[in-house]
């Protein structure tokens, strides 16, 4: 598959050089590469949920690698894999009536690291419950980091029906593959669609009279206040500007040709309108299994002003930015630095970056994170394409969306290599 | 290869459309032809040496990849098997859009050379972008290629775009941030044309002469010396040809800019792109590979920071711009300053210190040991109780336990330094000798750094080289290995402007005062020249004046030589006074000079005969200068018209009597008083030089001091005059 390839590399190096900018440009980019990926991948007559599963993996772990930051890219790689089980899991469940429990196990003994006999019995469990289950203390406890447990479990799924139904194979494996394309197309539609699903909640949430505050620039919430302004709703916006990149000033703009009431102030004048303000909406760069929510800089002070003055701290985030990870895991880089040049000119300044006069150390250091992270306490309500939720409700959501053994992609990388 | 290139000049000429379609392409020079990074590009390439641990070409590379170049020349003279060899291995070679073409030579010696050989392979096929692989840059080039284009629409003399940079609100940060020397450049505001380019402004004492046409042909001219060069430029196909056209031409900015700008037969004109947010600089020496990289742990070179280009799982950036990758060892008590870099696999000991420097992969660093602004690059050992301050340690060097590099110390590959040794300031130390002959002449220099004799030195390297290095061993301590390489009579007072270390203080006060009396001059050249400006640029006239006094010096000692031969004819042949003033008076038009010139010269002449005349003792002299006078009076006369030629009669006697003809000096009130009776000079211009000279230095006031009496009679003889009149 050379062509996937250089799709690959392309797509990589356009993550590593930071090309694409936004996390539903990079989810939607990532889902169709994928697709891509899977209809490339030669199904084998065994095992071809575990091929899937290995090249969605082998592309996927090296897409999170390029851009760290940006968790999309692991999250719609869980989500594919995710989607990939669930198929294999479905089509499974139809062929599970004549599955021989000894035969099972007898598979599981020749493995030579993953003779784990809870995880056996869950695989079994796991295949003979329905698909769209959502995960259970048992199965997130039994949760093993252990590579091999993922492609085995399928593994013995299709080696049981190979025995069982050696004749049904091949026009299976193309169901197999037909399923997962399918439902990898869902997940585009659904990336593409969500803001549209957010957007049509905004007259539940916004009311006549209304003053909105907002930071900086976010599709999302330009879509959600059109929304609300095209079902009649008056209301006034607070835009504030969002240094350093100020693109509170496209949204001001935006705004004010799609005829909003529009208010721009900057970034450290939030707090001197708080007061004045009814509800706070913001974009969200991820939000995290715990409802922590990593978003553009100087949002978290925003959520503290809006604490202070009891004002709803609103979130919107389509489903391809709830990830299924923790802020503390190792794997999660909380933030990018950019260039300092985003802040000060080079030109003025160059004499403080002057290190062969003086003591040769650089006395300015010039700081300019990407985002913050604001904790889950001070998040009144994230609203998703699925509706709106409490953020201590987000890691039940995010079990809707991933599967458990997928969780711990990246750790068996880094371990691995 | 002749008729190729007609083919392909002829082709350009007449589709001019289907340049526009062509691929973007790059020429990136591999070699920086100079030696300032030796020793240690005796044994690697430059663009290989590790910059905050990435090969400085893969800086280049990556920006060009990301800039939307498509095609890449990269040309390889000095150890061009180590960067084939690496590009080869390098991710560069597989990438989709964007190939990466080595051009390998082994007799280039210089930047014209490479692109005089490029133009001979016929690859350039439209607008390229000229760039060495020791640039560092994150600019967009979409705005300067466009506004290369349009212009080129209109103008096809307009070859080349050079990219500037804003860079200096103090008058010395040229100097101590890059190491390089003051640029002044002038630039039309409107075009952004560029009309002067001058880097070696150093040795012209802060004074610059342009030319006069430069400010009569354009409506407003800038004169900045605030511009960094980035060294990025883009360039029509034209520049190649020029390069092969003029074979003299070697530097790219020395010759090829300043013989473009000079040469008004042509028309070429060369234009400027100045960017203001992104970054963009060039590693020309230790100092400014200090300084840069210095500006990437700072991330002004986003996104082509470390932690970006090696793929962020490796290494991840903390607090305080601490660089780390994933796999350090680190001792509890190890202190880990702010600005650092630790690479892949390095072990830090116990209470090591470290601040503000890099250090590579597979390091092990001992206990107590003190790092301070340096550079460490792989498979260093640096044993305990050693103390670094701003020096450049290369791979697998050895320091034993309490050695200490002073500042500006650079160690090249694999040296040893044995224990207790103290490295001392700005020494170069490396494996390989010194090479004996070191031509001063720096167009030479760059000769046998680029011949394949450097990679020749390193195969031996990897073989034995201990066994005759034994006996040297001493020159670093017990145990040590390694040559300290001399610096030359003349040139140690210079290195601190190259090195990695700070600038001492006290060349840095220096350096503050040198500027700080420019420091009005230049304020000054900042302001726009109206167009109708006078000449006088540089304030006070001085810059321009030098030149043209220079000049008229020459023209004046002929022209002195000339009137004395006519005075001496005159003499012997008994030539009638109208004839000879008639002659010296068509001598004086011939060399475009005032009378005043010719009544000194004339005096000189009769002065010179009064002492070449034989004579015995100072009285003697004295008849024969007043026979010569009392004979020429006329002559003299005729030439001293007003008071200001009378003056510099004076003041040639003056010169005389210190110089040419001493004797004379015992004589000077004599003489004065023998022109005065002879009414040759008169009283009101005496005086007024004894006033001029009241003022004067005490050196210069001997001859009104000897003269003291007469002028005191002169001055009574005036009051008396007054009184009378009265």
């Amino acid at each position: 598959m050379p062509d996937t390839q250089a799709l690959v590399n392309d797509f990589l190096n356009k993550l590593k050089k930071r090309k694409i900018e936004g996390s539903q440009a990079t989810a939607k980019q990532t889902a169709e590469l994928l697709r891509s990926v899977i209809s490339q991948t030669r199904m084998p007559y065994t095992n071809q949920a575990a091929a899937l599963i290995h090249s969605v993996k082998a592309v996927g772990e090296r897409l999170i690698a390029a851009n760290p930051v940006e968790l999309a890219v692991g999250n719609v790689v869980r989500r594919v894999l995710h989607i990939v089980r669930e198929e294999d899991l479905s089509l499974t469940t139809a062929a599970m009536a004549g599955l021989n429990l000894s035969a099972e196990s007898d598979d599981e003994d020749d493995t030579d690291r993953d003779n784990h006999p809870a995880l056996s019995a869950a695989a079994i469990a796991a295949a003979s419950r329905s698909t769209l289950r959502p995960p259970s203390l048992q199965t997130l406890l039994e949760d093993v980091p252990d590579s091999a447990a993922v492609p085995h479990t399928s593994s013995s799924g299709g080696d049981s029906e190979g025995k069982s139904k050696s004749a049904d194979k091949s026009s299976r494996s193309r169901k197999l593959k037909h399923d997962v394309i399918e439902a990898v197309n869902e997940l585009i539609q659904d990336i593409s669609t969500c803001h549209e699903l957010i957007a049509e909640q905004a007259v539940e949430h916004i009311h006549q009279n209304e003053v909105i505050l907002t930071l900086g620039s976010s599709r999302t919430v330009l879509e959600f206040l059109c929304a609300a302004k095209e079902k009649k709703r008056s209301f006034r916006v607070f835009v504030a500007e969002g240094a350093p990149r100020y693109q509170g000033h496209l949204l001001a703009k935006e705004l004010v040709t799609r005829g909003l009431q529009t208010t721009l102030i900057t970034d450290s004048a939030v707090f001197a309108m708080i007061s004045r303000v009814n509800m706070v909406i913001v974009g969200a760069h991820a939000v995290m299994a715990n409802g922590g929510v990593i978003a553009p800089v100087g949002l978290n002070m925003v959520a503290l002003a809006a604490q202070k003055h009891a004002v709803p701290f609103v979130v919107l985030a389509g489903s391809h930015k709830l990830c299924p990870l923790y802020p503390h895991h190792p794997e999660v880089l909380l933030n990018e630095l950019r260039s300092p040049s985003e802040l000060l000119d080079f030109g003025e300044f160059s004499d403080c970056l002057d290190f062969g006069s003086g003591i040769g150390a650089p006395l300015l250091h010039v700081v300019n994170p990407t985002f913050d992270y604001v904790p889950p306490k001070l998040v009144s309500l994230f609203i998703t394409d699925t509706g709106g939720h409490n953020p201590s409700y987000m890691y039940r959501l995010i079990a809707d969306y991933y599967s458990a053994d997928d969780l711990v992609l990246e750790r068996r990388t880094t371990s691995g290599n | 290869m002749g008729a190729q290139k007609k083919g392909a000049t002829a082709r350009v000429s007449e589709d001019p459309e289907e340049l526009a379609r062509h691929p973007l392409q790059a020429i990136l020079l591999a070699d920086s032809f100079t030696t300032k990074f030796r020793p240690i590009t005796l044994e690697r390439p430059k663009v290989l040496l590790p910059l905050v641990n990435i090969p400085m070409i893969n800086y280049t590379l990556a920006w060009l990849e990301s800039a939307g170049v498509e095609e890449v020349f990269v040309f390889c003279c000095a150890h061009s098997k180590q960067v084939i060899g690496y590009l080869e291995s390098s991710e560069w070679s597989s990438q989709p859009n964007f190939s990466v073409t080595t051009i390998e030579s082994h007799n280039s010696i210089s930047a014209g050379d490479a692109l005089r050989l490029i133009y001979e392979r016929n690859v350039i096929h439209g607008d390229f972008v000229l760039i060495s692989g020791d640039t560092v840059s994150n600019m967009s080039l979409t705005q300067a290629l466009q506004e290369h284009k349009d212009r080129r629409k209109k103008d096809a003399n307009a070859i080349m775009t050079m990219v500037v940079k804003q860079s200096k609100p103090s008058p010395i940060t040229q100097q101590s941030r890059l190491g390089t020397d003051e640029l002044f450049m002038a630039i039309n505001p409107v075009t952004k044309q560029l009309l002067y380019y001058e880097d070696k402004a150093e040795y012209s004492k802060g004074f610059i002469s342009l030319d006069k046409t430069l400010i009569a042909d354009n409506p407003s001219v800038i004169l900045h010396n605030d511009k960094q060069d980035c060294y990025i430029d883009i360039c029509s196909q034209e520049v190649l040809s020029l390069f092969t056209d003029n074979f003299d031409y070697q530097h790219l900015r020395r010759h090829f800019v300043k013989g473009l700008l000079v040469d008004d037969i042509m028309g070429y004109k060369i234009f400027t792109h100045e960017i203001h947010s992104s970054y963009a600089a060039r590693i020309d020496n230790f100092r400014s590979y200090d300084t840069i990289s210095k500006d990437i742990i700072q991330r002004w070179t986003y996104p082509f920071v470390p932690d970006v280009l090696c793929g962020s799982s490796a290494i991840k950036v903390e607090r305080q711009g601490t660089y780390r990758a994933s796999d350090v060892t680190l001792s509890r008590s190890a202190q880990l300053g702010s600005f650092i870099f630790i690479g892949q696999g390095t072990k830090i000991g116990n209470d090591t210190k470290i601040s503000h420097s890099v250090i590579g992969e597979r390091c092990t660093i001992g206990s107590n040991v003190t790092i301070e602004g340096s550079y460490i690059w792989n498979n260093v050992t640096i044993e305990d109780g050693c103390q670094l301050r701003n020096a450049i340690v290369c791979d697998g060097v050895i320091l034993k336990s309490g050695a200490v590099l002073q500042p500006g110390v650079i160690l090249s590959f694999k040296v040893v330094v044995g224990q207790q040794f103290v490295v001392p300031a700005y020494s170069k130390v490396s494996l390989l000798q010194q090479p004996t002959q070191q031509d001063s002449d720096e167009e030479l220099e760059y000769a046998d750094s680029t011949s394949g004799t450097g990679e020749l030195r390193s195969d031996k390297l990897n073989g034995d080289i201990a066994p005759d290095l034994s006996e040297t061993a001493s020159e670093l301590g017990t145990g040590g290995v390694g040559y300290i390489w001399k610096v030359f009579e003349g040139a140690y007072d210079e290195e601190w402007r190259h090195s990695v270390a700070p600038i001492p203080t006290d060349k840095l006060v220096k350096l503050m005062l040198d500027r700080d009396e420019d420091e009005e001059l230049l304020t000054q050249d900042g302001n726009v020249i109206s167009a109708s400006g006078e000449l006088k640029t540089v304030s006070d006239g001085n810059g321009s004046e030098d030149d043209d006094n220079e000049d008229s010096r020459d023209d004046y000692v002929s022209f002195e030589k000339e009137v004395e031969a006519t005075f001496l004819r005159a003499v012997h042949e008994n030539v009638k006074v109208d004839l000879a003033v008639l002659e010296v008076n068509a001598l004086r038009l011939s060399y475009n000079m005032a009378s005043v010139d010719c009544g000194g010269a004339i005096f000189y002449s009769m002065m010179k005969l009064a002492v070449e005349s034989p004579h015995n003792s100072a009285s003697e002299l004295h008849r024969n200068a007043a026979d010569i006078v009392t004979t020429w009076q006329k002559l003299l006369k005729s030439f001293l018209h007003d008071i200001d030629e009378e003056i510099e009669v004076i003041l040639k006697f003056e010169e005389m009597c210190l110089e040419s003809a001493k004797e004379f000096a015992a004589l000077f009130p004599q003489i004065l008083h023998l022109l005065y009776d002879k009414e040759i000079l008169h009283e009101d211009a005496i005086l007024r030089w004894a006033d001029e000279k009241e003022g004067a230095d005490e050196s210069d006031k001997v001859f009104l001091k000897r003269s003291e009496k007469f002028i005191q009679w002169l001055r009574e003889a005036e009051e008396e005059e007054e009184e009378e009149d009265e």
